[in-house]
């Protein structure tokens, strides 16, 4: 199914089971424990070894030797790989930094070798003895700041009008700095795989949220055919985006498996998804804007720079930036700067969550610079069009409908009008709000639909869940098409000999992959319609039955020989891109209380307002927004990979040490879905929501922080002690 | 984890004996910290003795009025004894500070004490660390260094690391007394003043017990009454270890006593600090702290605080 124009009307849009509540059909299983991670496929393959990844302990250098005598000798070990005995492996080109073999370090704990044996423990006693002698490369730069004070000019990502003159000329303006530092995903699944080989081909049963790009990139590293690769991933403990990629573990566990000779599999420790794996990068971004007398953006500039290992981007803040508000003259600019620490890649809600945490507080101090209400000032600055090419228009923006639905539901009339005015006891009140924006992507997704002799549905697609819900939206979406329940609906995920679908990420899963089973399950609704030589826009499916003109007949009916089989795929047209922006929108609202003598935040309740197209489920589409609010939290009150500066890693590479919130950190969450249609996104008319639930939390914490003590903060996180200078003395 | 033997101890007289016989020995009793610690190697006993078997698991009265907690009382058994409750709230409250629930239930009395720091660069094998390897050095201490969590006052060029325990604090302020068994059947009370030791120049030496000696209780002294407050400071609000804490007794007529944690190699009280209290907070971190040597990730601890104090004071 091509999609080259936006939808008219839709079967959903008068849906019975698509946009209904509905739970989680995996949920039983996950509940109890009967869902097959990828550590735990004790089932698929008999004789399976257990692999303990070693990692780097030097930042950058070369290792001069490898020593595995002792650990070779250990007991139940079976088999040692060690990067010297490979030559670089190519590497993906989503890769940044090669995954394993060669003698060059570029990062703390990238993988060097990995021992085989009967046990886990004695897998990990056998690493440890393993010794490693480098030739340390020093006076490497790790500080971010001193690379930002040194900073040279950069080509402009984008340059709108004349941003210099019409900064300058401006009536009012802001020029602030904010600093982010790195996040770790910090998922509650450490990457995992299990990997056997049978001659040439290749089994690894994993956890990721990119079949087809963990196929691509395994081919291009191992040198395989891509046909002689099967990956496969039904459940995933988390991901997001730590495993969008191939990582260590697949290659590990593929490598000691052929080494060996018996199936392999091996798991990162946790130090190892905060140092071998990617993270999401450290920012320090500057933002300029300037206004007329009324508050409307005349210029904007938003310059960023963040660590990247050589060939990479780092973290794209300044992406939000280009089209959320309005104004004529604009100017972007990125630095990214080579840094040997552990990669920088995407995660959830890539450049927006750490743009938007700068961003959302420059667009509060500007409301203030000019006397106005933060959401008024918001408001004022929507566009409709894309402020960097007038010609295209965002497909369907609600922005503003956010604000004043939040403002009037959170109570914001009611927020104290100065800083640092409120006071309950030994509490001094705040609120604050910010924006949200994020882009609402789309990729090619496909999948088969197998209808069975007994009226159920079989859905194949190597479309993953991440714990996001894919498989309870794909249930519904093929149950409305094909007049079914949810439970006659059997679907089938993660696994490459599966159609490829869109995958997740880039919260371009939900919309991508619901439309690809769409256009299958209307494949089987003509294949039917052939069988009954009918037209197929002259049948209706209800009730697991096909209404025609004559008899209803039951569905299973038309399967009875044998199962009727339809595959297609969604495309998506130029269309939705050349001549519009398809994105989706928020606000977030913030209660807090700041203690008067320790600094201590609270959070007393929280709010987002989201515009992202039709939704699809409302539990699951809620569960997200929450958990996207839950890691806003995080960012703005804990949550830093604290780097070493002369070592060059992140020190705090545990549970422990990277602390996450907990729930007595979470207040009451609300969300708001503003019951908005997008005929440009999909044929569905539905949008993303994984990533915009984070958009923005941050700053409106930091904003309501702010409201309650008058210490404007642009230095994440907001801990306690960064609030004592505007709290009352001793 | 290194390979090891394991026994289980019969009596308190054995298991220091036992301990003293083996070469690298341990007693194990809720594991909570020791087995995290032989999972990453930072430790690696070649023995383990298993204490759980010997009782010690009670609470009673002592002779002067106080109580003895035996050895093995679980964490969240000594938070809830309804005489700890009554006439010790601040013990309680600075054991239901601390870890979590699940943790709590197996964590004992023993154990919370002798629990190791958190210092980041000694769960890294890989780093350089005083306290795990005698004369390796001091990663945390090197420029750029990540030393927000670590100690400002008690520590030395070896070592910066904090004592993480919230129980201990309870115990410090409340003049509790560790009573051990030593191998030869001998018997001793150590207070708990001078029971954690400071760094020094040998940071690996932790406390005053000798090679295999036992800790079967640790008594109180009787109440000494006065309003008990403990508040945890952390950056977020439950299941962290403390930025600081402080246990506070406080008397009617303004005389009382303040216990710190999570600035020093070990709870931190001055009886000068403590007479200080009727003037104030300010007046007591003055002198409980003055000799502080914090890092400039750590200097703000200081005013954490006075400020933490005053809250406590103010909100009585
Ligand atoms: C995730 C996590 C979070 C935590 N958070 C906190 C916190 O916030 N605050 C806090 O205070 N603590 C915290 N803890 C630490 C916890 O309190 C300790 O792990 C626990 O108290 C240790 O008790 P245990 O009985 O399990 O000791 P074990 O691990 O069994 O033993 C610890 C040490 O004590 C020795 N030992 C045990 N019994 C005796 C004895 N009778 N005589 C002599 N030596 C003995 C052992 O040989 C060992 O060296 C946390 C722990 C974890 C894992
Ligand atoms: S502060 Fe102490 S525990 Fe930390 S690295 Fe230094 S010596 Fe080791």
């Amino acid at each position: 199914m091509k999609f080259t124009s936006p939808a008219t009307e839709t079967i959903f849009d008068t849906s019975t089971v698509v946009g209904k509540a509905t739970h989680r059909v995996d949920g039983p299983l996950k509940v109890s424990g009967r869902a097959p991670y990828a550590y735990e496929r004790h089932d698929v393959i008999d004789g399976q070894l257990v692999a303990y990844p070693l990692g780097a302990t030097i930042a950058k250098g070369r290792i001069l030797s490898i020593d595995t005598q002792h650990a070779k000798a250990a007991p139940g070990v079976h088999t040692i790989i060690t990067t010297l005995e490979y030559d670089e492996l190519p590497k993906d080109e989503r890769n940044v930094a090669s995954l394993f073999g060669g003698d060059k370090v570029v990062h703390y704990h990238q993988a060097i070798a990995a021992v085989v044996a009967d046990s886990f423990e004695q897998a990990r006693a056998a690493a440890n003895l393993i010794t490693v002698k480098y030739d340390i490369e020093q006076d490497l730069d790790f500080d971010l700041e001193r690379q930002w004070q040194q900073r040279g000019t950069v080509e402009p990502v984008s340059a709108t009008g004349d941003f210099a003159q019409a900064f300058q000329s401006a009536a009012k303006t802001l020029d602030r700095e904010y600093r982010t530092p790195g996040h770790s995903h910090a998922m509650m699944e450490p990457h995992s795989t299990l990997a056997h080989w049978d001659g040439d081909a290749l089994t690894i049963w994993t956890s990721n949220q990119m079949i087809a790009w963990n196929r691509e990139a395994l081919a291009v590293t191992l040198g395989l055919e891509e046909d002689n690769i099967r990956v496969d991933s039904p459940y995933i403990g988390g991901g997001f985006g730590s495993k969008l990629f191939l990582r260590s573990d697949a290659v590990l566990a593929a490598l000691a498996s052929k080494a060996s000779g018996r199936p392999v599999k091996l798991a990162l420790p946790r130090p190892f998804v905060m140092n071998n794996t990617t993270h999401r990068g450290e920012t320090i971004q500057r933002i300029r804007i300037g206004t007329d007398a009324q508050g409307h953006i005349t210029a904007i500039a938003h310059t960023a720079m963040s660590p990247t290992q050589p060939g990479g981007q780092g973290e794209q803040a300044t992406d939000q930036t280009r089209q959320f508000y309005a104004g004529a003259n604009r100017l972007i600019e990125h630095h990214p700067v080579e840094m040997f620490l552990p990669e920088s890649n995407a995660m959830r809600a890539p450049g927006e969550a750490s743009g938007l945490m700068a961003l959302e507080i420059a667009m509060d101090e500007m409301a203030e610079v000019l006397d106005m209400d933060p959401v008024a000032f918001r408001a004022l600055n929507d566009t409709q069009v894309d402020p960097e090419n007038p010609k295209r228009t965002f497909s369907d923006r609600n922005f503003t409908r956010c604000l004043s639905e939040g403002a009037r539901a959170f109570g914001w009339h009611d927020r104290p009008q100065t800083p640092a005015s409120r006071r309950d006891g030994n509490w001094l009140i705040g609120m604050g709000m910010a924006g949200a924006y994020r882009g609402s992507p789309v990729l090619t997704s496909g999948a088969r639909v197998r209808l069975q002799a007994n009226g159920t549905v079989i859905v194949e697609t190597d479309m993953t869940d991440i714990g996001t819900g894919s498989y309870t939206i794909i249930a519904q979406t093929a149950a409305e098409v094909m007049g079914l329940p949810v439970s006659a609906i059997d679907v089938r995920l993660g696994d490459s000999n599966f159609p490829r679908s869109a995958g997740s990420g880039g919260q371009f899963g939900a919309p991508s992959s619901t439309a690809g089973v769409y256009a299958a399950c209307v494949k089987l609704r003509e294949m039917i319609a052939q069988k009954l030589q009918m037209p197929e826009a002259e049948l209706s499916f209800s009730d697991g039955a096909v209404h025609s003109a004559g008899e209803p007949q039951l569905i299973g009916t038309f399967a009875t020989d044998a199962e009727l089989v339809a595959e297609d795929k969604i495309e998506f047209g130029k269309f939705r891109s050349d001549d519009h922006i398809v994105s989706t929108f928020g606000a977030h609202f913030v209660e807090l209380r700041v203690h008067a003598l320790t600094g201590e935040i609270r959070l007393n309740r929280m709010l987002a307002v989201c515009d992202s197209g039709r939704i699809l489920n409302p539990i699951t589409a809620r569960s997200q927004v929450i958990g996207g609010m839950v890691m806003g939290v995080g960012a703005a009150m804990m949550e830093e990979m604290a780097v070493d500066r002369t070592q060059g890693f992140f020190a705090n590479h545990d549970l422990a040490g990277y602390e996450v919130p907990v729930h007595m950190d979470i207040p009451s969450q609300e969300v708001i879905f503003l019951d908005t249609l997008d005929p440009v996104a999909t044929p569905m008319k539905a949008k993303g929501i994984g990533e915009l639930g984070l958009c923005g939390v941050a700053a409106a914490v930091a904003n309501a922080a702010y409201n309650a003590t008058g210490v404007r903060l642009r230095d994440y996180p907001v801990t306690l002690e960064k609030l004592f200078p505007g709290l009352p003395k001793v | 984890m290194k390979t090891f033997t394991y026994e289980k101890a019969r009596d308190p007289a054995q298991a220091a004996a036992l301990a003293a016989s083996h070469k690298d020995a341990k007693f194990i009793a809720g594991g909570t910290n020791l087995l995290d610690l032989m999972k990453i190697e930072v430790e690696t006993p070649a023995h383990l003795i298993d204490v759980n078997g010997l009782g010690l698991d009670t609470i009673t009265p002592t002779q002067d009025g106080g109580l003895r907690i035996g050895a093995l009382v679980r964490n969240t058994d000594l938070a809830a004894d309804a005489q700890v409750r009554r006439d010790y709230p601040v013990l309680t409250r600075a054991l239901v500070a601390g870890a979590s629930g699940q943790l709590r239930n197996k964590a004992t009395t023993a154990g919370n004490l002798l629990q190791r720091t958190r210092c980041p660069y000694f769960y890294d094998t890989a780093q350089a660390c005083n306290k795990r390897t005698p004369g390796a050095g001091c990663a945390a201490q090197t420029p750029g260094a990540v030393s927000r969590q670590l100690g400002v006052i008690g520590t030395s060029a070896a070592c910066i690391a904090t004592h993480p325990s919230d129980m201990a604090v309870g115990l410090r302020v409340l003049d509790a007394v560790v009573e051990t068994i030593l191998p030869d059947g001998s018997r001793r009370e150590i207070p708990i003043e001078t029971f954690h030791k400071l760094p020094g120049q040998t940071p690996h030496i932790e406390n005053a017990l000798q090679p295999g000696e036992f800790i079967t209780a640790v008594s109180l002294p009787a109440p000494v009454g006065g309003a008990q407050s403990y508040r945890k400071l952390r950056d977020r609000a439950s299941y962290a270890f403390a930025l600081i804490s402080v246990a506070l007794i406080r008397h009617p007529d303004g005389s009382g006593r303040v216990a710190l944690g999570g600035v020093a190699p070990k709870p931190w009280r001055l009886q000068a600090a403590d007479d200080q209290l009727p003037n104030g907070a300010s007046a007591v971190m003055a002198t409980l702290l003055e000799h502080a040597n914090p890092t400039a990730a750590n200097a703000f601890k200081i005013e954490l605080a006075e400020r933490t104090l005053a809250a406590m004071l103010a909100e009585e």
